[in-house]
C-alpha cells in the first residue's frame, strides 16, 4: 500500500516535469513560428476596399506616452460606436520588435521618420489606402513625400518638431550668434560647464555635421570623423550629455545653453515664472526636423478602423485638438489657424527656424552605417 | 532525521538495500518537487533569457537593424578586439576596482566595530545598514542628483567652508561616490558576518604573545576574515562593472562605461548581436572571476 502511493507520487512528479518541458517547448516553437512569418513579411499589400468612415472592429493604438489626450481618443470611439484602447512605448526601438514579432494586435502605430524607412524595408507596415483617407489632402506641402517614404504610400505625419538650442537669455543675453558655434565654437568657452548636449548619437553628431556644413544623414566616414572630433572638443565645456532632463536642467539653472527637442523646451518654458527669458532656435546651419508618423502594421487586425482613425485625425478640428493638447507641431495645414496663439507663434516664427525650411533635415536610417554613428559617439565621449 | 526514517520500514520487518535505495530516490523526488516552483521560475526568467542573449550574440545585424539568426557567425565576437571596446572595458574595470577598494577601506573598520558591539547595538546597526534598500535604487540616485547639484547641500557646505560653490554632479567623482554609496552595504554585510564569526580570544592571544596591533590585524584578523573580504569584493565589483544607472545619472554620460556601451548597442545602433556578445563575455568574465575566487580562498564561505 505505501509502495503504490510512493510510485504514484514519483509518476506524478515525472508527469509534471514532462508537462513543464512540453509546455516550454511548445511556447518556444510557437514564438519561432511567429518570427518565421514576420521574417517573410506581409508588407506591401494594401488593405484596400475600406469605405470612408468604415470600421471593422475596435481600435488598438500603439503610441508614445503623453501624445494624445485619452478623452480625445474616447471622442473618436464614441463618434464611431466602437471602443479604443491605447498602449504606449518609450522609444522606436522598443516598438519595432513588438511589431516584427507578429500578432501584436495593434491597428495604428506612430513610428518616427527613420523608423518608417526601416519598417517599409522590413515589410512591417502596409500601404495606406488613400481612397479611405480623403482628409489626407490637408497634409502640408512641407511634409509631402519625405525622404523616408518618398512616394508617401505607407505613412502620414502625426506630429513634428525641431531639435535645436534653448538659451537662458537672463544669463547669456540676447546678443549671441544663432549658430552651432554657441556650443561647438569659442563662444562656448564663456559658458563652460553650463552646456548640455543630447545623449543621442544621431542627434548630437547630426548637430556637429550640420555645424560643419554636411548632411546629418551622411554616410561618409571622413565627415563623420570630423563631427566626432568636434563633439569631442566640445566635451570639455559640457555639463552633461543628457536627453531626459535637459529642459529641466536649463530652467533649474544648472545649465544656460541646452541642446533640446522643441516640444520639450516649449512646454518646459511655459512652466517657469517668466517664459520669455528663454529662447529656442534652430541654428542657421540647420538642424533636425523630426516627424512622427501614423502607419498600419502589416498584420493589423482592423485595417478599416485604422484608416478611419487616420482620416479622422486629419480633420481640421481634430488635428488642432491634438496639437493644442500635446503642444507639438501639426502637419495638418487646415488645423494651423485653429492652434493656440502661443503655439502657432512658436511654430512659425522666423526667429525659431533661423536658416529657413531648407536648412532642416529629418534623420533617415543609414542602414549598416548606423553602427558607425554609435561608435563615433562613444569615441567622442572618450 | 535519517536515522528515524531508516527505522520506519523496519516495522514491516524488511529493510533491504533495494528498499533503502527506493526510499532515497523518493526523498530526492520530494525535494525536487518542493524546489520545482523555484526551478521553473529560474528556468523561465533566467535561463531562457540568458540563452536568448547567447543565441543572439551569434546572429547578424540586418541592414535595417533587426537581427538575422540563421547563418551563425562569430563576427560580433571579433568586434570585441577593437581598441574602442578595449578602452571602454579597461575604464569600467578601473572604476569598478576603485569602487571596490574604497568600499573595502570604509567597510572593514565599520564591520569590525559592529561585530564587537553588544548584540542589541549590533542588530540596530544592521538595520541602519539595510535601510537604504527600502528605497528604490533609481530614486536614491536622483536623491544624489539633488545633493550634488549646484544649489545642493554639498555645494552649500563647501561654500560655507570657503571653497566656493562646488558642483560635483556630472563628474567622475560623483560616479564613484554614487557607486560606493550604492554598493557599500554589499561589502559591510559579508565582512561583518566573517568578523563576527572569529573567536575574539585568538586576537587576545596574539597580543599576549607580543604581537603589535598591526601584526595581530595582519596575521590573525585579516586572514581569518578573508572569506568576507572576498565575498564583499565580488558583490561590489560585479555590479560596479556593469553599472549603468549611476554613471548615466550622476556622471552625465560624459564617459562611456560598459553598461551604457551595451545599452547603446541595443537602443541606438540596434546591433543586438554585438550587444549580446558584449553581455555574454561580461557574464563569462564575471563567472570565471567568481569561480577562481571561490576556489582560491572562499571555501569556508
Amino acid at each position: 500500500m505505501p509502495t503504490t502511493s510512493r510510485n504514484l507520487g514519483r509518476h506524478r512528479a515525472r508527469w509534471l516535469l514532462l508537462l513543464a518541458v512540453l509546455a516550454l517547448l511548445a511556447s518556444a516553437c510557437g514564438s519561432d513560428d511567429d518570427n518565421g512569418d514576420a521574417g517573410g513579411g506581409n508588407g506591401g499589400e494594401t488593405a484596400s476596399g475600406c469605405e470612408v468612415g468604415e470600421t471593422d472592429g475596435d481600435l488598438a493604438l500603439y503610441n508614445w506616452a503623453e501624445y494624445i489626450d485619452p478623452e480625445h481618443l474616447d471622442a473618436f470611439a464614441a463618434e464611431f460606436g466602437i471602443s479604443a484602447t491605447m498602449t504606449t512605448y518609450e522609444s522606436n526601438e522598443t516598438m519595432l520588435p513588438t511589431i516584427t514579432a507578429g500578432n501584436a494586435g495593434y491597428d495604428v502605430i506612430v513610428p518616427s521618420d527613420y523608423m518608417v524607412g526601416i519598417m517599409i524595408d522590413g515589410g512591417f507596415i502596409q500601404k495606406l489606402d488613400f481612397d479611405a483617407i480623403p482628409n489626407a489632402s490637408n497634409l502640408s506641402d512641407d511634409f509631402r513625400n519625405p525622404s523616408y517614404d518618398p512616394t508617401q504610400e505607407y505613412s502620414l505625419p502625426y506630429q513634428w518638431g525641431y531639435t535645436g538650442l534653448a538659451v537662458n537669455t537672463a544669463e547669456v543675453g540676447t546678443d549671441f550668434p544663432r549658430s552651432w558655434d554657441v556650443v561647438f565654437g569659442d563662444f562656448a568657452n564663456d559658458y563652460a560647464g553650463k552646456i548640455t548636449l543630447l545623449n543621442d548619437p544621431r542627434e548630437t553628431l547630426g548637430a556637429a555635421l550640420k555645424a560643419l556644413g554636411y548632411s546629418l544623414n551622411t554616410t561618409d566616414q571622413d565627415e563623420l570623423n570630423q563631427a566626432r572630433d568636434l563633439v569631442g572638443a566640445a566635451k570639455g565645456n559640457l555639463l552633461a550629455f543628457n536627453t531626459d532632463s535637459s529642459d529641466e536642467l536649463l530652467t533649474s539653472g544648472e545649465s544656460v545653453i541646452a541642446h533640446v527637442y522643441s516640444g520639450d523646451a516649449f512646454t518646459q518654458f511655459l512652466e517657469t515664472d517668466d517664459p520669455s527669458q528663454y529662447v529656442f532656435f534652430v541654428p542657421e546651419e540647420g538642424g533636425t526636423r523630426w516627424v512622427d508618423n501614423m502607419a498600419i502594421p502589416f498584420d493589423a487586425p482592423h485595417p478599416c478602423t485604422a484608416h478611419t482613425f487616420i482620416n479622422w485625425l486629419y480633420d481640421a478640428d481634430q488635428g488642432a485638438a491634438l496639437s493644442n493638447w500635446n503642444y507639438y507641431g501639426t502637419p495638418n495645414k487646415a488645423s494651423i489657424d485653429l492652434l493656440d496663439e502661443e503655439l502657432n507663434e512658436f511654430l512659425t516664427s522666423p526667429d525659431v527656424l533661423v536658416g529657413g525650411p531648407d536648412s532642416v533635415e529629418s534623420i533617415a536610417d543609414t542602414g549598416d552605417f548606423e553602427t558607425n554613428y554609435a561608435d563615433a559617439f562613444t569615441e567622442a565621449k572618450g | 532525521m535519517t536515522a528515524l526514517s531508516r527505522r520506519a520500514p523496519a516495522e514491516d520487518g524488511i529493510a533491504t538495500p533495494e528498499f533503502e535505495a527506493a526510499h532515497e530516490r523518493q526523498k530526492r523526488w520530494r525535494g525536487f518537487l518542493m524546489a520545482l516552483p523555484a526551478y521553473a521560475y529560474l528556468l523561465l526568467f533566467f535561463a531562457v533569457p540568458l540563452g536568448i542573449v547567447v543565441v543572439y550574440s551569434f546572429g547578424t545585424r540586418t541592414r535595417f537593424g533587426t537581427t538575422e539568426l540563421s547563418g551563425w557567425n562569430l563576427e560580433s565576437y571579433e568586434k570585441l578586439g577593437r581598441d574602442l571596446v578595449q578602452q571602454v572595458l579597461f575604464r569600467s574595470i578601473w572604476l569598478a576596482l576603485l569602487t571596490t577598494v574604497i568600499c573595502l577601506v570604509i567597510a572593514y573598520p565599520f564591520a569590525y566595530y559592529m561585530a564587537t558591539r553588544s548584540a542589541r547595538v549590533r542588530n540596530l546597526m544592521l538595520v541602519f545598514v539595510m535601510i537604504p534598500f527600502w528605497t528604490n535604487f533609481l530614486v536614491r540616485n536622483y536623491a544624489w542628483y539633488v545633493i550634488l547639484g549646484t544649489d545642493g547641500p554639498f555645494s552649500r557646505v563647501a561654500e560655507f567652508l570657503g571653497f566656493g560653490p562646488t558642483r560635483l554632479l556630472f563628474t567622475q567623482s560623483a560616479v564613484v561616490m554614487g557607486l560606493v554609496y550604492g554598493f557599500l552595504p554589499f561589502m559591510i554585510l559579508p565582512l561583518y558576518a566573517a568578523i563576527e564569526r572569529i573567536d575574539g580570544r585568538l586576537l587576545e592571544a596574539s597580543r599576549d604573545l607580543g604581537a603589535t596591533g598591526y601584526q595581530s590585524f595582519r596575521r590573525v584578523l585579516l586572514p581569518l576574515s578573508m572569506p568576507g573580504v572576498i565575498a564583499g569584493s565580488i558583490l561590489v565589483f560585479i555590479p560596479s562593472l556593469g553599472a549603468y544607472v549611476t554613471p548615466d545619472i550622476l556622471g552625465g554620460a560624459k564617459t562611456t562605461l560598459l553598461g551604457s556601451y551595451i545599452v547603446t548597442q541595443f537602443l541606438s545602433a540596434r546591433d543586438f548581436p554585438f550587444g549580446a556578445a558584449l553581455s555574454t563575455v561580461l557574464m563569462a568574465l564575471m563567472l570565471a572571476a567568481t569561480i577562481v575566487y571561490f576556489r582560491r580562498g572562499g571555501r569556508t564561505l
